[in-house]
């Protein structure tokens, strides 16, 4: 029964949400809807298992001095202070006014955007010297990615005169044609996986998803 | 180690310490970069051109602070260009950290709008943004493609409130508007696979007009959806951006950040084909031996 009423519970819903899809009725949109409400309630009990993940992860680093436990009080301080001036010194639990507390808005403003900014921009550094050491042109189809790269890099640049509107001619082919094509067909190649994948989802030929016990 | 072998296998501090410096002086040397408008950027600011007065619009500012660079920009000019044309905006955010961006956003434009200016020779007069007039944000929820589904039905299914705790249907710009059906477009600004989200269920279930404004990464990923035309534009990265900039005659980060993009690719492409050389030469003087 373990293993069967998952089972049972995944092959009823699944078709019922797959029929329900090609009703056009105010009923099934109220089905519909309802089931929306439930799945974001339901997914609301991941974000409680990953404060309770990254705690007991945190906390062990700490307790056990393992290795950068010290960025772990960090991780965890981060944590719970924005937690307690989300909630406006947890006076307001129902409402999203702690948005508008003091200092949750300075620490997402000074602190949070500034790092993940930085972080963001420390990828140019990382790309460009990639892009030296990656792009050679040691066959042929590495000569086309690198022809392809400079092209796009130069599309739009101003410096290259009377070259610049041709180098823009190329580049929206390369982007209209080549790359449409080769797009288009992994992206019908994935839209066909997901179907097969659910199909054995809902038929109970994949179960991976219930776990091993 | 001959010059050949030195070009092809420079030490990478290099490359960053010029980078660096590229960076640095292109920053503090102020000059403008011609910039090209290209056809799917134009057709965005044609629709938003074409919005008259009272249209409503919604809004989805789908990136964290590490996107804002490239993002930024456009969400701030199709803002400001909206409100002073007096269309309504519906902002969401599918984005953990996007509830920030907007409220960014909305305290910006709001001083901005609040004073005169022409742009594109029409002159705008200043005037004061209201909460629940001019705008509604309905703040972020978790798990976007349900989301996105559930608006499509009814905004109030998603968002019983707006971001500030208000009910929605006691905000004045929400009477009669129950869901997409309401909004002339959907201009969606993302970093992440949100983007395909509004492409499958927002315009797949409700055929909403939908733009995109991507980081540009992900630009080269959504031109087949421009060519089936289940987008209508599509701005990618500083350049989509600046471009948008330019369009709205409203120039701002993304204009000023072009310079240092146009001579950070420049060496780049230096670099490239520095290490071409080096490895050409190599292979030539091997086989020759």
């Amino acid at each position: 029964m373990k293993r069967q009423l998952p089972l049972m519970l995944v092959f009823v819903f699944g078709f019922a949400m797959i029929i329900q899809y090609f009703i056009p009725h105010q009923a099934s949109e109220w089905v519909n809807a309802f089931f929306m409400d439930w799945m974001m309630i339901i997914g609301v009990f991941a974000l409680a298992l990953g404060i309770w993940s990254l705690t007991k992860v945190s906390w062990d680093k700490v307790k056990y001095k393992k290795s950068n436990w010290q960025y772990a009080i960090v991780t965890l301080a981060g944590l719970f202070l924005m937690i307690f001036f989300g909630f406006d010194y947890f006076r307001h639990f129902s409402t999203p006014v702690g948005s508008n507390n003091y200092m949750y808005v300075k620490f997402y403003q000074h602190i949070v955007i500034p790092i993940q900014s930085t972080m963001f921009s420390l990828l140019a550094f990382f790309i460009a010297s990639a892009a030296y050491r990656a792009f050679r042109a040691r066959s042929l189809l590495a000569t086309l990615l690198l022809i392809a790269a400079l092209v796009i890099m130069l599309r739009f640049n101003p410096l290259l005169g009377p070259l610049q509107p041709i180098m823009e001619d190329f580049s929206v082919w390369l982007l209209n044609v080549p790359n449409l094509a080769a797009k288009r067909a992994i992206v019908i190649g994935v839209g066909l996986g997901m179907v097969a994948t659910a199909l054995k989802v809902i038929l109970g030929i994949e179960r991976a998803y219930l776990g091993k016990d | 180690m001959n010059i050949f072998d030195r070009m092809m296998s420079l030490d990478r501090r290099w490359v960053f310490l010029s980078l660096a410096i590229v960076c640095v002086v292109t920053y503090l040397w102020d000059f403008s970069v011609p910039i090209t408008i290209s056809n799917e950027v134009k057709s965005i600011y044609d629709r938003f051109d074409s919005l008259q007065e009272g249209d409503m619009i919604y809004m989805s500012v789908d990136y964290d602070p590490n996107a804002l660079a490239e993002l930024h920009p456009t969400t701030y000019a199709l803002a400001e260009m909206c409100f002073r044309k007096k269309v309504k905006i519906i902002f969401g955010t599918l984005s953990n950290l996007g509830q920030g961006m907007v409220d960014q956003v909305i305290r910006d434009i709001a001083d901005s709008v609040s004073h005169d200016a022409t742009y594109n020779g029409v002159f705008y007069k200043g005037r004061e943004i209201v909460n629940g007039v001019d705008y509604v944000f309905l703040g972020y929820k978790p798990y976007p493609a349900m989301v996105i589904q559930a608006m499509g039905l009814d905004f109030r299914v998603p968002f019983p409130t707006d971001f500030y705790g208000t009910i929605l249907d006691s905000i004045p710009i929400m009477k009669g508007t129950k869901n997409f059906d309401q909004c002339k477009m959907v201009i969606d600004m993302a970093a992440g696979n949100v983007a395909e989200m509004w492409i499958t269920y927002g315009h797949g279930n409700y055929g909403v007009p939908l733009a995109l404004a991507v980081t540009g990464v992900m630009g080269a990923d959504m031109y087949p959806y421009l060519g089936s035309g289940q987008i209508f534009g599509l701005a990618a990265g500083l350049l989509g951006s600046a471009q948008i900039e330019k369009l709205c005659n409203n120039p701002g980060r993304a204009m000023d950040g072009m310079r240092i993009q146009l001579f950070a690719h420049i060496l780049i492409i230096f670099f490239i084909v520095m290490g071409n050389v080096g490895f050409l030469a190599t292979r030539n003087r091997n086989k020759m031996r």
